[in-house]
Parts: structure tokens; C-alpha cells; sequence
């Protein structure tokens, strides 16, 4: 047990010095110039993408129910933290991440609002009323005086500026960081485990005693809190938002980072998601048939590995070196 | 008299929301699966029609007849190449409706690069005079548009009930297993409902481009998702359900586009169906379906 515990003790250190290393080569990368402003902003999108991817996960991949609106939850989180930074008389750096939490607050009011009905029912109700909702809120966000209709917002403050660069990026660093530690911590706790059971198993874990309507919920609005937190981010990294670049697509966008990485596996949303922002940057040439081979791959991997390229597995950097060190040692004593 | 003329064209617009969630509740009744390509299904109709209509000036009963085949052999080869393997494995539900997600993408896109993506325009294939009933104006497209919806719907439900091939759509749509185990071959079942459902798009795509005049490619998106709000409004399954719900979708759209709003007339109909999810899930007519252990 002493030995177990102290194992888990190490596993954080060594990850929290990886990812301590990481941000200060990137960061130092892009305070220097050595990575220009387009590379820093792709960058930065592949981050917030990586939080919407992660947080899709949590309903799709742990929860097991099809989400189709999870843009429409980033258009809240987006206009929300817009409107406030663009009103209020506070300085940028203390309002903005005060619109963060309102943006993430008001996406999961939201959350609330749409999960009542549809998660006392059946999974595809859940796609379905997700997908109008979805929908909905684009129309509204166009209609609406205080929105702008469909111009949108425009001139919303960027943190980044030509002395700090960095500072929309790390802003986006560290929110993915904190996601992905809060999911972590949350599959392995008691609560992770009951959602994970509803995924496996509604009825029995019903009858296990485990209140399925509250962990469906309790799911699905933590997962609308963080697209909303990352719509508030990128908002405020773009620039300018209007309710098309929150459409079905984008919905989809998301939901094909979740499932190519593998329904389930966190590390896998990290790794599709980057890839997946990074790539169509390159090949730009090819980007009218970008939703066209989306959408092949989609019908591919389900028909071929449903369960998406890592599946359930997750990469653990010092869970490779405790394989590789043991291999040493065994290789070691055989040598002996 | 405007409100009875908006109700009328509510009624119109209903039946080919009607005709489309009949093909969603057909293939829902006997897969279980939101078959999202389904409204798609419909813009590939209106395509053909157009194709043959007007770029190959074919002659109109021709026109409806190739379209309809062609839908038909759509929804088989869609059947057959993404959804079979997953049914006959048994597939996770949610890998159905991914993949199901993903023929209607592709159906959208690929139209896209073909046709591009501004619409189309297709003149009137019907052409009749509007019909005066008193001060009520009358577009005969709308009576046209209910009395297909009305004939199909019960050439589908004499199909269903009175043939030897409906009698084994309804038992595998109680009991899959079941069925199987009286000599049904559920495959060609499935099959043969995912062709009668896409056929009968194919007869929701001609009266859209009567109705509408024109065509694009994303056209399916609302259309379908509007039929199936319908569908489960009217109780999955059902297929007087169906039309029922198609009506009501259908009056409830135009009133709104006539008296409050001409954009948020989707908004409403989601509501709908976010207030009978809540209230009665199994819809107007459904039955009571208990989930088995």
C-alpha cells in the first residue's frame, strides 16, 4: 500500500515537471518570436479544442450519450464572456477571467436547461435535442438585438499584444491543464466510476442503487461548463464571433476529435484534437474536402474499430518509463 | 380568413414533413436507429428530379419515377454498406447513430462538390391555377400535397398490415429475435423497410420542389430533423402518428412564420419536442414501450 502510494506520488511529479517543461520551451519560444503569430495562434486554437474535445469526451466517451450541440454550448460561453469583457469599466486582465467563469456558468445554466427532459430518456433523444438546441441558439444569437444578429461581436480585446505574445496561449495552457487534470481525477473517483457504469450498463447500474438521472446530469453540465469556459477563450482569441462559427459543423468538428482518439480515453482527445487543428492549417489547399473525408473516416472507424484509435487506453509518460525501466531491469537480471 | 389560409398552408407544408417522418418511424421501429441520412435522402431525390427534369429535359412521369428508384437504391446501398455490418454485430447504439451521422455528412458534402453549394433553381412541375373557395386563396399545390401524403399513407398502411412482407416488418419490429426464430429474414426486412422509407422521400422531394422551387444541398438538415421532431411527436413507430405529427409540425410553422416570427419558427418546433419529450415521451400515439432486462 506504502509503496503504491508513493508510486502515484512520483507518477504526478514527473508529470507535473513534464508539463512545466513543455510550457516554459513553448512559452519561451514565442516571447522570443522564434514561433511567429500564426504558428502561436494555431497553437493556441489546437488547446482550445483540445478543452471542447476533452469536455465532449466526458459526455460521449465516459457517459456513453451522443452529444450533437456542443458548439451551441461554446456560443453561449463565447458571447457571454464577449459581452461582459466589452461592458464592463474593469481592465482586461481582471475581467477576462471573470468572463471566463460567467461564460462557463451561463453554458451550464444552459446545460441544465436541455438536460431536464432529454437525459431522463433514452440516449437518442439526447442527440436529437442537443442537435435543436444547438440550432436553436444559433437563431436566437441572430436574432437577438443585444448579440448583434448575425455580424456578431467585433473588436473583443485579445490579452496578447506585441510586448506579451504569450499570453492568450498561456491563458489556453494552463485551462486545458486544469481540464485535463479535473477529468482524470474524475474517472478514477467514486463519482467517475458511477458514470462510468451508467455507460456500461443503465439498468443495472440503476438498480445498484446509483441515481443514473443525477450523474447523467452531473456530466453533461460540468462537460457544458468547460466548452463554455473554452468558447469565452476563444472569443476573446479570435476577435470576432458570429453565430455561423458555431454551427452543426463545428458540433461535428468536435465530436470527430472525440471519437477518432477513441471514445474514452482522454489522452486520445488530446492527441486527435491537436492533430486535427494543426493538419487542415497545413493542408490548406484540400479544405473543401475536409468534411468529406470527416466524414468517411467517421463511417470507417465505426464500421472497422468503433471504439476509435486508442480506444479506451491511455498514454501515461511515466507509465512508459516504469514499462521501460522494468524491460532494463528484467533484461538486466537475465543478463546475470 | 388569413389564419384558415395559414392553417391550410401548414397543412400543406405538414404532409411533406409527413412523408419523410414516416420513412424516420418505419426505420426507427424496426433498427432503433435515428437513420440521420434519412432527410438527405430527400435532397438526393430533389437532385435527381432536377437532373432529369430540367438539365436532361426528361418527361415529368419519367422524372418522379427515376427519382424514386433512385432513392430507393440510395437508402439499400446505405443500408447495406454502413449500417449492416453494425446491426447484424449488434453494434453500441451510439456507434449507429456516429456512422449514421456520417453517411448524411457525406451525402451533404458530396452534393456539394458536385452541384456547389448555392441552390438550385426547378420551375413549378406541377403548374395549376390557385383556387378560390370565397375569400380563402387556395394553392392547389397544397391540395396536391395533402391528398399524396393522405394516398401514401394509406398505401403504407395496407402494406403493413394486409401483405405477407409488412405482417414480418411488424414482428421484427416486437421482437427481432423472436421473429427470426419463426423463418422472418430480418435482413431482407430491414432492408426492404430502409427502400419504402427512402421511396417515399423521394415522393417528399417531388412535392418540396413543387412546393419550394428550389434545391440545395443542405436542404435535407431541417426537413429531416422536422420530420423527426414529427415522427416522435406523433409516437415513434405509429405510422397515423406520423402524419398527424406532420400536420401539427407543419400548422405550427406557418402560424409562427405568419404571426410571430419568420425566424424563429425552428425555435418552436424544438420546443415542441422538448415539451412532449417531458410530458409524454412515447408521443400522441405511441404505445407504451417497456424497456426489457
Amino acid at each position: 500500500m506504502n509503496i503504491l502510494k508513493k508510486k502515484t506520488g512520483v507518477y504526478y511529479l514527473i508529470n507535473a515537471v513534464l508539463v512545466a517543461a513543455l510550457f516554459l520551451v513553448l512559452i519561451i519560444v514565442i516571447n522570443t518570436g522564434t514561433l511567429n503569430g500564426y504558428y502561436t495562434d494555431i497553437l493556441t486554437f489546437a488547446l482550445i479544442n483540445i478543452v471542447l474535445a476533452v469536455s465532449l469526451n466526458l459526455v460521449t466517451g465516459i457517459l456513453g450519450q451522443l452529444v450533437l450541440g456542443h458548439a451551441g454550448f461554446m456560443l453561449v460561453g463565447a458571447y457571454a464572456a464577449a459581452l461582459f469583457t466589452k461592458n464592463s469599466e474593469l481592465s482586461l486582465t481582471v475581467a477576462f477571467p471573470i468572463g471566463l467563469v460567467l461564460s462557463g456558468l451561463f453554458a451550464a445554466i444552459c446545460g441544465v436547461v436541455i438536460g431536464l427532459p432529454a437525459l431522463r430518456l433514452r440516449g437518442d433523444y439526447l442527440a436529437i435535442i442537443t442537435l435543436g438546441f444547438g440550432e436553436i441558439i444559433r437563431v436566437i444569437a441572430n436574432n437577438l438585438k443585444i448579440t448583434n444578429g448575425a455580424m456578431g461581436l467585433r473588436g473583443i480585446d485579445s490579452l496578447s499584444n506585441r510586448n506579451n505574445p504569450g499570453a492568450m496561449f498561456t491563458y489556453a495552457f494552463f485551462i486545458a491543464v486544469v481540464v485535463i487534470f479535473l477529468m482524470f481525477t474524475f474517472v478514477r473517483s467514486r463519482h467517475g466510476r458511477a458514470v462510468i457504469s451508467i455507460r456500461e450498463d443503465e439498468i443495472a447500474a440503476e438498480s445498484m442503487g446509483i441515481n443514473t438521472t443525477y450523474y447523467k446530469m452531473f456530466a453533461f453540465v460540468l462537460a457544458a461548463f468547460i466548452a463554455g469556459i473554452a468558447g469565452g477563450v476563444y472569443a476573446h482569441h479570435v476577435g470576432v464571433i458570429d453565430p455561423a462559427k458555431f454551427d452543426f459543423n463545428r458540433s461535428v468538428e468536435i465530436l470527430i476529435m472525440v471519437v477518432l482518439g477513441g471514445m474514452g480515453s482522454i489522452t486520445g482527445s488530446v492527441i486527435s484534437a491537436s492533430v486535427l487543428t494543426i493538419l487542415p492549417e497545413l493542408l490548406r489547399d484540400f479544405s473543401q474536402y475536409r468534411m468529406l473525408i470527416y466524414s468517411v473516416i467517421l463511417i470507417c472507424l465505426m464500421l472497422f474499430k468503433p471504439s476509435g484509435l486508442l480506444g479506451r487506453y491511455e498514454i501515461s509518460v511515466p507509465g512508459l518509463l516504469h514499462a521501460l525501466i522494468k524491460k532494463i531491469k528484467n533484461k538486466k537480471s537475465g543478463e546475470v | 380568413m388569413e389564419f384558415i389560409e395559414q392553417v391550410l398552408n401548414g397543412l400543406g407544408q405538414g404532409s411533406i414533413f409527413a412523408l419523410v417522418a414516416l420513412g424516420y418511424s418505419m426505420v426507427y421501429g424496426i433498427v432503433q436507429l435515428i437513420n440521420f441520412a434519412h432527410g438527405d435522402i430527400i435532397m438526393v431525390g430533389g437532385y435527381t428530379a432536377f437532373v432529369t427534369f430540367i438539365t436532361f429535359g426528361m418527361p415529368l412521369w419519367l422524372a418522379v419515377i427515376i427519382s424514386i428508384l433512385v432513392c430507393a437504391a440510395v437508402g439499400l446501398i446505405i443500408e447495406r454498406v454502413a449500417y449492416h455490418r453494425l446491426i447484424v454485430h449488434n453494434a453500441a447504439r451510439i456507434s449507429l447513430l456516429i456512422t449514421a451521422l456520417g453517411v448524411s455528412i457525406f451525402l451533404q458534402n458530396l452534393f456539394m462538390l458536385i452541384f456547389g453549394a448555392e441552390p438550385k433553381h426547378i420551375s413549378t412541375l406541377f403548374p395549376m391555377e390557385t383556387i378560390k373557395l370565397g375569400n380563402t386563396e387556395l394553392s392547389s399545390n397544397t391540395i396536391l400535397n395533402i391528398v399524396v401524403s393522405v394516398i401514401m399513407m394509406i398505401g403504407l398502411q395496407l402494406l403493413v398490415n394486409k401483405t405477407k412482407i409488412g405482417k414480418a416488418m411488424q414482428a421484427s419490429s416486437e421482437d427481432a429475435g423472436a421473429a427470426k426464430l419463426m423463418g422472418i429474414n430480418t435482413n431482407q426486412v430491414v432492408a426492404f423497410t430502409f427502400m419504402v422509407g427512402s421511396a417515399l422521400a423521394a415522393v417528399g422531394a417531388i412535392l418540396y420542389c413543387n412546393t419550394y422551387s428550389q434545391i440545395k444541398p443542405t436542404m435535407g438538415n431541417f426537413l429531416g430533423l422536422k420530420a423527426f421532431v414529427a415522427a416522435v411527436l406523433g409516437g415513434i413507430g405509429s405510422i397515423p402518428g406520423a402524419m398527424l405529427g406532420g400536420y401539427i409540425i407543419g400548422i405550427a410553422d406557418s402560424l409562427t412564420k405568419a404571426y410571430v416570427s419568420s425566424t424563429l419558427n425552428d425555435a418552436v418546433v424544438f420546443g415542441i419536442l422538448i415539451l412532449m419529450l417531458s410530458v409524454k415521451p412515447t408521443g400522441i400515439m405511441g404505445g407504451d414501450r417497456r424497456e426489457k432486462v
